[in-house]
Order: structure tokens, then C-alpha cells, then sequence
């Protein structure tokens, strides 16, 4: 079943293009991997499907299930499914980090009680327990931003999740932790024909896929997906060769065939 | 009268500055309107509440503390007010409340005495309010005396209306080892309130100074705390203030005197609106080689990217706002008593909706 479209898309901030005929179909239960150099489009693709204000769609749409969520605001996207970890998210003065995960909970539709409960056992599981009554990325470790936006997303708990590098900056010990929830969040824990979740998570490093596996890896490359196939070919390819030896490969595959 | 039968309509809009009128759930009671005592209950030993017209023919000894720290002006007479007295060592948990309302007069004169003696603990909730629709001005005078070891936690809400006026003059004087903390809270509309308090605090003493205001459009609020530090004493300043198109002065001064005092100011404003303004005056003055004295400031409006990132988890436009400013609002005060964290709480809760 279909779960993510993104037809013909084409973005622009600031006034400058910076997506052009972006094509994708995600499955429901697919995970994919989205590579590419800084500055090609990555983080920019995922604020444009979450609806990020400042990021224009001037061609194309996106599509959710069949619905075109092109124009709607972040958080009706948020209400039919569409979870974000950011890579880099804002401090929120005086917003504790509990009071998110409660909003998360409700949006996801658990009664008070049942949130209770889940906030204490996810935040166990994800070593937060101490965190809670902080303002939400106030003064977090580059761990703790992590695991705590992985502890939203698992109460939020999408049905089409976007994780923006969420190995960076993440120490071994840490590492795991990330590791053990993304394949949670995913249902990559789950027998394929079981995984109703699906998803795309950047990664610069490739790190995370030593912990989850993957169905497809996409490359972007100056705003366009210039490469889809295996995700451990693509990470193989691109840390021996870089990423314009990579894309030259695929170009040349793709003519031959 | 007693409290149990306060006229309905005072005793709704006292409920709105924390002042309850319940004696399960308060040491005392105090309820002045204009200038008259309705009442002055006590349900617990070891705590004094009269008015201070009562005090002053009771006690010789009263009008040694008058004026002491504040000024009298001259035509400052025929005044009433609350004389709270927590006796030594007493160690008084559950709050006594205090309420003065503005209900016919065009000038309520309010004159407050506050004693917390040598070694004892005293909680007030201190509500000031307005009968709806009434015009007036409120002056009031408070000294605060915290002796030797004492802990004095003073809250006061401030609900007024449109039309009143409010010039509270207060003055603190923390002995050795004393703690204050105060915090003053007013979130509704008003025309023009001036307040700046200064309290002097003596060696080891420690002092906490909290506003939370929100200036809606025709209210001019000037208010501030200054404290002035003897040796190894040290004082937080902080303030949130909130321009929804009025216009706000918040000012903040510490003055180190002593050696090893240490002294922060934390002024933070939010605009809401394109009208109103928001003016930070933090001062800092070291009177001594050897003090710590520091001070953040920061006025702005709400960061686009921290409404983003709610609404990411699901939150309107609206409730993220609003989510924002109750946080905005959400001071951590330190060693404030938790249920009167409940009662600011409580005034934040029901301001988050009318700011948006």
C-alpha cells in the first residue's frame, strides 16, 4: 500500500531553488536511506514534507495515503501520521520536555493515564528519565537531542517517520540506545510482511545502518534524486569513491539498461 | 463576618489573586475592602493577623517598625492594612492569605506590616483586586521585616481593572541568615501600576525577587526590584514581563556592598503585539572589589522555529503559542513552597488563553 509520494517536487527558500523534479514512492513498510553531499537537499526534502513555512513549493506535490498534504499546515500533516526527528532542533524556554511528550501522546490519541505510563516506560527505555522536567533542548548533549526526539517520535508514533541524521554526533554508548529505537519506531524489529511503518532517514556516516536495515537508499545530489538502489551498495560506493563517482556509476547503469 | 460567608461577588474575584476565604487550607485569613477590616481570622497558633489599626493600639512596639524602610509622605494618614506577625521559631507551612479590594473609593491607602521573627517560617499570599467595573486608585505600603534565620515566602497577585491606578511602595529588611522570597504577579489589565521595592539584605541572607507581568494595550506597567547586598549575602532578581500592546518598564538593580555577596538579574521580555513596548533596565553596582554580580537580558518576540517545532508535534499555531508564553511564564522559583507554585500556576493557566 502507498504511504509517501513526492511527485515532480520542486522547492524553493530564500528565493533560491533548491529542489527540481523530485520524484519518490514510499510503500507502506519500506524504509528508505537518503544520501548526499551537504547542501544537496536532504534536510530540505524532509521540512518540505513536514510543512516547514519557510520552504515554498513552486512545482509538484506531495501525497500522503492518496491525499495531496502539499498545502496543508505542519500539524494536520502531524495528526494524519507524519513524525520528524530534526537533526538540529530550537531550545523551548520554559517548554519542558515531559510537556512535549504529552502533547505527543495526545496526538497520538492515548488518554492521560495510558501517556503517563508510556512516558515513563519510553523514557526509561531511552535513558531520559532524568531529563523529563528540562526544557525540552535546553543544554542537551548532542545524544540527548537525539534520544529525546526519538522519545517523542515513539509516543507520537507515526505511521511515516523522518529521522534527519540521527547517528551524528553520537557517541558509542549512545549509539545503541538510537540504534534499538529507530528499529522500534520502524518495525525493522518486525518480520517484513508484519511492517505497516515506513520511513527515510538521512545519514552522512551510514553509521545507523550497522544497527537497522534498509529497503532502498536514494542519492540527492545538487537538489535531485540522482540514484536509487541498494543502501549498503550506495554507502559502500560513496565512501570509496565519494559521491560524484557514485552518481557517474549510476548514470552510466542506467543508460545500459 | 467571617470568611465563610464573604458576599459572592468578592469572594469570586478574591479566588482570582489566590485568596480563598477556606480554613482547611490556610493558617489566616484577611479580607480589607476600601478601607474598612471585614475580618481577620487566625486558625492556627503561632501566626498574628490583624489589621494594622488593631496592631497599632495593641502593640506600642508596632510603630518602631513603621516607615523605617519606606519614606512616609506626608499626607500618607488615615490608612488601613494587614499587620502579619509570625511569633519566633514558628514554623508556619500552610499560607495565610491576605486580600485588598477596591470596591467604592477613589483612593484605597493601604499601609502592610510583615514580621517574621527570629527563627520562624511564614507563607503569604498576598491578593490585590478590584471590584469589575470600579475606577480608583490603590496606594499601598508594605515593610517586611524577615529577622535572624526567618523565611518569609511573599506572594502577591495583583487583578485589576482597566481603570485603576496601583502605586505599591514596599522595603524588606533581611537579618542575618534570613531568606525573602517574593514574587508578584499581575496578568491583567490595568491602567498604570509603578512598584519598585528594594530590599537590604544582611550578611548571609538571601533573597528572591520573581515578577510576572503581562501589559494588555492601555496598561503602563513600571515595576522592578532592587536589592541591596551586605557581606556574603546574595539576591535573584528575575523578570518576565509580556507587552500585548502595553507598555512595560522593568527594571532590576543590585547593589553589592558587602564582601563575597553575589547578586543575578534575569530579565527576559516578550512582545506580542506590533503596539507597546518592553524597556529592561538592569543595574548592576558593586560597592565592594570582592562581589559577584551578573545579569541577562534578552526582549523579543516568539521564535518562529519554536512554534514550528510544536506544531511538528502536532500542536495548532495557537496552542503552540500559547504553550510558549505559559512556559515563558513558568519561572523555576527556588524554595517557593509548592502550593504556591500551584496558585502562580494557576493565574498562568488562566492568562494563556486571553493572550491569544
Amino acid at each position: 500500500m502507498e504511504s509517501l509520494r513526492v511527485i515532480n517536487l520542486g522547492v524553493e527558500t530564500g528565493g533560491k531553488k533548491i529542489l527540481e523534479n523530485v520524484n519518490l514512492y514510499v510503500k507502506e513498510g519500506q524504509t528508505f536511506i537518503l544520501f548526499g553531499p551537504n547542501g544537496s537537499g536532504k534536510s530540505s526534502l524532509l521540512s518540505t514534507i513536514i510543512g516547514h513555512p519557510n520552504y515554498k513549493v513552486f512545482q509538484g506535490r506531495i501525497t500522503f495515503r492518496g491525499e495531496d498534504i502539499t498545502s496543508l499546515p505542519t500539524n494536520e500533516r502531524v495528526r494524519r501520521g507524519i513524525g520528524i526527528a530534526f537533526q538540529n532542533p530550537p531550545k523551548v524556554s520554559g517548554v519542558k520536555l515531559i510537556d512535549v511528550l504529552r502533547y505527543c501522546a495526545r496526538v497520538a490519541g492515548m488518554s492521560e493515564e495510558d501517556a503517563e505510563k508510556k512516558i515513563e516506560e519510553y523514557a526509561k527505555f531511552m535513558g531520559m528519565e532524568d531529563m523529563l522536567n528540562r526544557a525540552v533542548n535546553d543544554g542537551f548533549s548532542g545524544g540527548e537531542v537525539k534520544r529525546s526526539e526519538l522519545l517523542q517520535l515513539m509516543l507520537l508514533n507515526p505511521d511515516f517517520v523522518m529521522l534527519d541524521e540521527p547517528d551524528s554526533g553520537v557517541d558509542l554508548e549512545n549509539i545503541t540506545i538510537v540504534g534499538k529505537a529507530i528499529k522500534r519506531i520502524l518495525e525493522r524489529d518486525k518480520p517484513q510482511e508484519k511492517r505497516k511503518k515506513s520511513g527515510i532517514v538521512i545519514t552522512h556516516t551510514g553509521h545507523i545502518l550497522d544497527y537497522i536495515d534498509a529497503d532502498y537508499g536514494v542519492v540527492l545530489f545538487n537538489g535531485r534524486v540522482s540514484c536509487i538502489g541498494d543502501p549498503y551498495e550506495i554507502l559502500e560506493h560513496v565512501s570509496k569513491y565519494g559521491y560524484e563517482a557514485c552518481i557517474k556509476k549510476c548514470v552510466e547503469r542506467r543508460d545500459a539498461q | 463576618m467571617s470568611p465563610e460567608n464573604v458576599e459572592k461577588d468578592v469572594a469570586e474575584r478574591a479566588k482570582e489573586v489566590g485568596v480563598e476565604f477556606d480554613s482547611s487550607r490556610r493558617a489566616a485569613s484577611f479580607l480589607q475592602v476600601d478601607q474598612e477590616t471585614v475580618f481577620s481570622y487566625g486558625w492556627l497558633e503561632g501566626v498574628e493577623v490583624m489589621s494594622i489599626r488593631e496592631a497599632m493600639e495593641k502593640y506600642g512596639w508596632v510603630k518602631d517598625y513603621m516607615w523605617k524602610i519606606v519614606k512616609k509622605s506626608e499626607d500618607y494618614d488615615d490608612f488601613n492594612g494587614y499587620f502579619i506577625r509570625a511569633l519566633p521559631n514558628c514554623k508556619i507551612e500552610i499560607p495565610v492569605e491576605a486580600c485588598l479590594y477596591l470596591k467604592r473609593v477613589r483612593t484605597q491607602k493601604v499601609y502592610n506590616l510583615v514580621i517574621a521573627e527570629e527563627g520562624s517560617e511564614l507563607n503569604i499570599i498576598s491578593g490585590c483586586t478590584s471590584h469589575p467595573g470600579s475606577a480608583g486608585m490603590h496606594l499601598g505600603v508594605s515593610e517586611f521585616y524577615v529577622k535572624k534565620g526567618a523565611k518569609l515566602t511573599f506572594t502577591m497577585i495583583h487583578n485589576w481593572d482597566p481603570d485603576v491606578e496601583v502605586k505599591p511602595r514596599s522595603g524588606a529588611i533581611v537579618e542575618e541568615g534570613g531568606v525573602l522570597i517574593s514574587n508578584y504577579v499581575l496578568l491583567s489589565p490595568v491602567k498604570y501600576v509603578k512598584s519598585y521595592p528594594t530590599a537590604y539584605l544582611h550578611r548571609g541572607a538571601r533573597g528572591s525577587f520573581t515578577s510576572l507581568v503581562v501589559a494588555y494595550e492601555g496598561s503602563t506597567i513600571d515595576i522592578g526590584n532592587k536589592a541591596v547586598l551586605k557581606e556574603d549575602s546574595s539576591a535573584d532578581v528575575i523578570s518576565r514581563a509580556i507587552s500585548r500592546g502595553g507598555r512595560i518598564v522593568s527594571r532590576g538593580h543590585i547593589c553589592g556592598e558587602g564582601k563575597g555577596c553575589r547578586g543575578h538579574l534575569e530579565c527576559r521580555g516578550l512582545m506580542l503585539s506590533e503596539k507597546g513596548s518592553i524597556l529592561a533596565i538592569p543595574e548592576l553596582e558593586a560597592r565592594h572589589p570582592e562581589v559577584n554580580l551578573s545579569h541577562e537580558a534578552a526582549v523579543g518576540k516568539i521564535a518562529e522555529e519554536e512554534i514550528f517545532y510544536l506544531m511538528a508535534r502536532g500542536l495548532s499555531r495557537d496552542e503552540a503559542t500559547s504553550a510558549i508564553i505559559r512556559g515563558f511564564l513558568d519561572v523555576e522559583i527556588k524554595g517557593l513552597p509548592e502550593f504556591l507554585k500551584k496558585e502562580i500556576d494557576r493565574a498562568i493557566e488562566m492568562v494563556g488563553e486571553d493572550l491569544m
